[in-house]
C-alpha cells in the first residue's frame, strides 16, 4: 500500500494510505475526543465530537470518518476547533437530562468524562428534553431513551456483532428514539438479554435491571439462609471495580468480600463446570456412538440458548440439554447441600454472581423452577453491581486477605476456572471426553489450538484415531456463521461451542466498564482477563473436571450415573422455538 | 415436541408473490420501501402484523421495517378515516389563514393530525400546495376540493359529511 506525507500539529508524518486522520493522530499518541465512535464497529459519524480543522476544507471534518490523503495539514487543537467541539457537545447535553448525580453511571459516564475533558464548565443553553418513560420489561435490560443521545453504538452492537438486528433508530428528527421493532417492550422482542447495549453505551441508556435490593434484603433476614456462587470469569474481572490492574486474579478476596457482605455460604460455579462437562461428555460420547444429532452444541450460554430459540429453532436437537453451570449448581444447593445440611429449601436463597445479564433472564425461565414452584436460583448480580455492593458496605476489596470457598460445593478443577473464556468449554469438554474416548490420561492437557479470542475458530482433532471437527465461536453472528455451514452439511462437525459475548463470559454484558485508556471490548483486555483464568487453571494440581474428587463422590452418594435419571431431572433441561422468530 | 411453527400470512398472496420476486433480484432488501408503498396501497396503513410479515418474507429486520415505516411521513400506521381531510398549508394558504382552519377541524373533531375519530369516518392531515392557489384556503375530503374554506365553515362541512354518509349507509 502506498505511503501518505501528511502533517498534523505542525508534525510531519507518513502514514499508510487509507488510514484515517483518528488512527494517524493516534500514531503520534494524540487522542481525539470521541463519542459514537467504536473500534470494533462501523463507522458512524453521528456525534462531530472529533471534528479537526484540515487546511483547505470548507468544513471542519470528523476525524473518525476522513481517510487521509497526500500533503494533508490537519490540525487538532487550534482554539477554534476546541471552541467548536464544546459547542458540539453542550448542544447534546441540551437534551440530556441533569440527573448526574442521581444516574447509576455516575464517574463511569463517556458523557461526563468528555464534558470534563472538553471544558465545558457551563451549561448556556436550556434545551428541550425528551420524555419517554423508563422501559423495564426485560428481567435482564432496562431502556432508558430519555438518556440516549443516538450515538447508535447499541444499534450497531446488536446487529454487527450480535446479529441479533433488535434495535433500530425509530421515527425521525428529535422524536427519533433507539428502541425494538414498533417500540414494543424488550421483553417481547427478539433480544437476547446479552447485554452488549448496555457495555456499549456511552451513558446509561441502557442498563442491567438491578437484583441489589432482594440480595441486601435476603442477606438482613437471619432465617434465610444466603449462598453465593461466583462465575469462573468473575474472578477475572471483579479487581477492576477496585482499580486493580486488568487481569489481577481475585478468587480469594471475593470470597472474603462475600462473607463480609454476609452470605451464609459462598460456593464456586466451577464445581457446576466440572458437573456440566461430566454430563456434556457424557451426552458427546453418546452422540459419537450412535451418530445421531451431531454436531454437539454447548448450553451454557443463556443468550445464546434465547438466540437459538428465536433464531435456529430447527438447531434446538443439537443443543446439549445440560443446564448451564449456574443452574445445575442451584439445583444441587435445594436438593443435596439443603438434605445434607438439614436446611429447609425454601429458606434457602441462591446468589449468582455473574458477568451476564442473560442470567437474569435465565433464573425466570419456566424450566428452572423447582417441581415446588420456587426458583432454583433467586437473584442473579452483576459483576458491577456485585461491586457497587462491596463499596456500598465500605468493603476495602484491594487489601483483603484470600479466603476459600465453602466446602463441598466450592472445589474445582482447573478446566472449570476456563470455561469463562471463548473456547474454554471446549478445552475443558476434550480434556474429558478425550480421556474417556482413548481409555488413557491425556500426554498434554492443553488443547491451545482452540484457544483465542478471534470470534470463529475451527480444528480438527484426532482423538482414538477418529477425526473430531470442532469449532469455537464468540459474538452471535459468528454462530450464524458456523450454524449456516452446519445445515449446508459440507463438513461434519462433532463438537461447537457457543458463547453469545464477544471473547466469552470475560467480557459478558454484566462485566465492569473499561478502566482508563482501554474501551469497551478492547481485545487487550479480553486476553488479559482470559490470561487471568488460564493462570488459575496451570496453578492447580487437578485439571481435568472427572479428577475432581467431589464430584465423584457426588455422583457415589447423590446422582449415580452420569446422564442417569437423577442427574438427569437435576441437571438436564429442554428447549423450545420461541416468538418472534429472529431474521437469519 | 419441537416443532418449528410456520408463519401464517395475512397480507394477500399477489403481494406475497412480489416480495418472493424481489427476492430474486439483487439486493432484494432494497425493495422494502416499495413493498410497504403496496401494502398500505392495499390496506390503508401499515399494522404491525403486516410489517412483521413484510420482514419475515423479506428477511429484513423487523427493526428495520419498523425504523423505514416510521421515518417516512408518508407511511401511516393508524388507519385513515372513511373521509380524510386534508388542509393545505400550502404558502397562499397559509397566509389566508389555513393553520387556523387546521385548528378549527381538529378540535371540532377532537383529534389530532395524523389521528383518525373513534367513529372511523374521519381523520386529519396536512397537505402542501395543490396549485389551486386562486381558492386558497384550500381543504379536501377524499378526491373532494373545498376551496375558500374559513374557520366559520369548518363545522358546516363536517356535519354536511356526516349527513351523506348516514344516508349513504341507509341507501345501503
Amino acid at each position: 500500500m502506498k505511503n501518505v506525507n501528511i502533517t498534523i500539529d505542525n508534525t510531519p508524518l507518513v502514514v499508510k494510505e487509507g488510514t484515517t486522520i483518528m488512527e494517524a493522530a493516534e500514531a503520534l499518541g494524540i487522542k481525539i475526543p470521541r463519542l459514537c465512535f467504536h473500534p470494533d464497529l462501523s463507522i458512524e459519524g453521528a456525534c462531530r465530537i472529533c471534528i479537526v480543522e484540515v487546511e483547505g476544507a470548507r468544513n471542519y471534518v470528523p476525524s473518525c470518518a476522513t481517510k487521509v490523503h497526500e500533503g494533508m495539514n490537519i490540525k487538532t487543537n487550534s482554539p477554534e476547533i476546541r471552541q467548536a467541539r464544546r459547542d458540539l457537545l453542550e448542544l447534546i447535553l441540551d437534551n440530556h437530562p441533569q440527573s448526574c448525580q442521581t444516574c447509576e453511571r455516575d464517574g463511569n459516564c463517556e458523557l461526563q468524562n468528555l464534558a470534563y475533558t472538553l471544558g465545558v464548565r457551563e451549561r448556556h443553553f436550556e434545551g428541550k428534553r425528551k420524555k419517554y418513560p423508563v422501559e423495564s420489561s426485560s428481567p435482564s435490560v432496562i431502556r432508558n431513551a430519555e438518556k440516549c443521545i443516538l450515538c447508535r453504538r447499541c444499534v450497531r452492537v446488536c446487529s454487527e456483532i450480535q446479529g441479533i438486528h433488535n434495535l433500530s433508530q425509530l421515527n425521525r428528527g428529535f422524536n427519533t428514539v433507539v428502541a425494538p421493532a414498533h417500540e414494543g417492550p424488550m421483553a417481547d422482542s427478539v433480544c437476547i438479554a446479552c447485554g452488549q447495549c448496555i457495555n456499549v453505551c456511552p451513558v446509561a441508556s441502557f442498563m442491567e435491571k438491578p437484583s441489589t435490593e432482594p440480595v441486601w434484603k435476603a442477606l438482613a433476614d437471619p432465617d434465610t439462609f444466603v449462598i453465593a456462587q461466583i462465575a469462573p470469569s468473575i474472578r477475572a474481572a471483579i479487581g477492576e471495580g477496585f482499580n486493580l490492574p486488568v487481569g489481577t486474579p481475585c478468587t480469594g478476596k471475593t470470597v472474603t468480600a462475600l462473607r463480609r457482605l454476609g452470605f451464609d455460604a459462598v460456593f464456586d460455579t466451577n464445581f457446576g463446570a466440572d458437573l456440566t462437562i461430566i454430563e456434556e461428555a457424557n451426552e458427546f460420547l453418546e452422540r459419537v456412538k450412535s451418530g445421531e444429532n451431531l454436531p454437539l452444541l454447548t448450553s451454557c450460554s443463556p443468550g445464546w440458548v434465547k438466540f437459538m430459540e428465536h433464531f435456529y429453532p430447527e438447531m434446538i436437537p443439537h443443543a446439549s440439554s445440560c443446564r448451564s453451570p449456574m443452574t445445575m449448581l442451584s439445583a444441587l444447593l435445594k436438593t443435596y447441600y439443603a438434605e445434607k445440611e438439614d436446611i429447609d429449601p425454601k429458606k434457602i436463597f441462591v446468589v449468582g454472581v455473574m458477568p451476564c445479564t442473560a442470567k437474569k433472564f435465565e433464573i425466570e425461565r419456566p424450566e428452572h423452577q423447582s417441581p415446588e414452584g420456587y426458583p432454583l436460583t433467586d437473584a442473579v448480580l452483576t459483576t458491577r453491581e456485585a461491586v457497587w455492593m462491596i463499596k456500598a458496605y465500605g468493603i476495602d476489596f484491594v487489601n483483603l486477605p484470600d479466603d476459600e470457598f465453602d466446602a463441598p460445593l466450592g472445589f474445582s478443577s482447573g478446566a472449570a476456572d476456563i470455561f469463562g473464556t471463548t473456547g474454554g468449554v471446549m478445552e475443558a469438554a476434550l480434556r474429558t471426553a478425550a480421556e474417556k474416548l482413548t481409555g488413557k490420561p491425556l500426554e498434554k492437557i492443553e488443547f491451545t489450538q482452540v484457544r483465542a479470542v478471534d470470534g470463529l475458530k475451527e480444528a480438527t482433532l484426532e482423538i482414538a484415531g477418529m477425526k473430531i471437527n470442532v469449532a469455537v465461536t464468540n459474538g452471535l453472528q459468528n454462530a450464524k456463521t458456523i450454524l449456516e455451514k452446519v445445515k449446508k452439511g459440507k463438513k461434519q462437525y462433532h463438537l461447537i461451542e457457543l458463547m453469545a459475548c464477544p471473547g466469552g463470559c470475560i467480557a459478558g454484558g454484566g462485566q465492569p466498564y473499561p478502566p482508563d485508556g482501554s474501551y469497551v471490548l478492547d481485545k487487550e483486555v479480553m486476553k488479559k482477563r482470559a490470561r487471568a483464568l488460564y493462570t488459575i487453571d496451570e496453578s492447580k494440581k487437578i485439571r481435568k473436571s472427572h479428577d475432581n474428587p467431589y464430584i465423584k463422590k457426588l455422583y457415589e452418594e447423590y446422582l449415580g450415573e452420569p446422564g442417569g435419571e437423577k442427574a438427569h431431572h437435576l441437571l438436564h433441561t429442554t428447549y423450545a422455538p420461541k416468538e418472534p422468530r429472529g431474521i437469519k | 415436541m419441537n416443532t418449528v411453527k410456520k408463519m401464517k400470512y395475512t397480507i394477500e398472496k399477489d403481494i406475497l408473490k412480489f416480495i418472493d420476486e424481489c427476492l430474486k433480484k439483487e439486493h432484494p432488501e432494497s425493495y422494502l420501501i416499495s413493498i410497504l408503498h403496496k401494502v398500505q396501497g392495499r390496506y390503508g396503513y401499515l399494522t404491525e402484523q403486516h410489517m412483521n410479515e413484510v420482514a419475515q418474507r423479506l428477511q429484513v429486520p423487523t427493526s428495520t421495517v419498523s425504523g423505514v415505516a416510521t421515518f417516512y411521513h408518508f407511511f401511516r400506521l393508524k388507519p385513515q378515516g372513511k373521509f380524510a381531510v386534508s388542509v393545505c398549508l400550502g404558502t397562499a394558504c397559509f397566509v389566508k389563514g389555513a393553520d387556523k382552519v387546521l385548528e378549527a377541524f381538529k378540535s371540532e373533531l377532537g383529534i389530532d393530525m395524523g389521528e383518525t375519530t373513534s367513529d372511523g369516518l374521519f381523520s386529519v392531515e396536512l397537505s402542501r400546495c395543490l396549485g389551486v392557489c386562486a381558492l386558497a384556503p384550500v381543504v379536501t375530503i377524499n378526491d373532494k376540493v373545498y376551496s375558500k374554506v374559513t374557520v366559520k365553515k369548518v363545522p358546516e362541512l363536517i356535519s354536511q359529511v356526516r349527513a351523506e354518509a348516514k344516508a349513504a349507509a341507509e341507501k345501503e
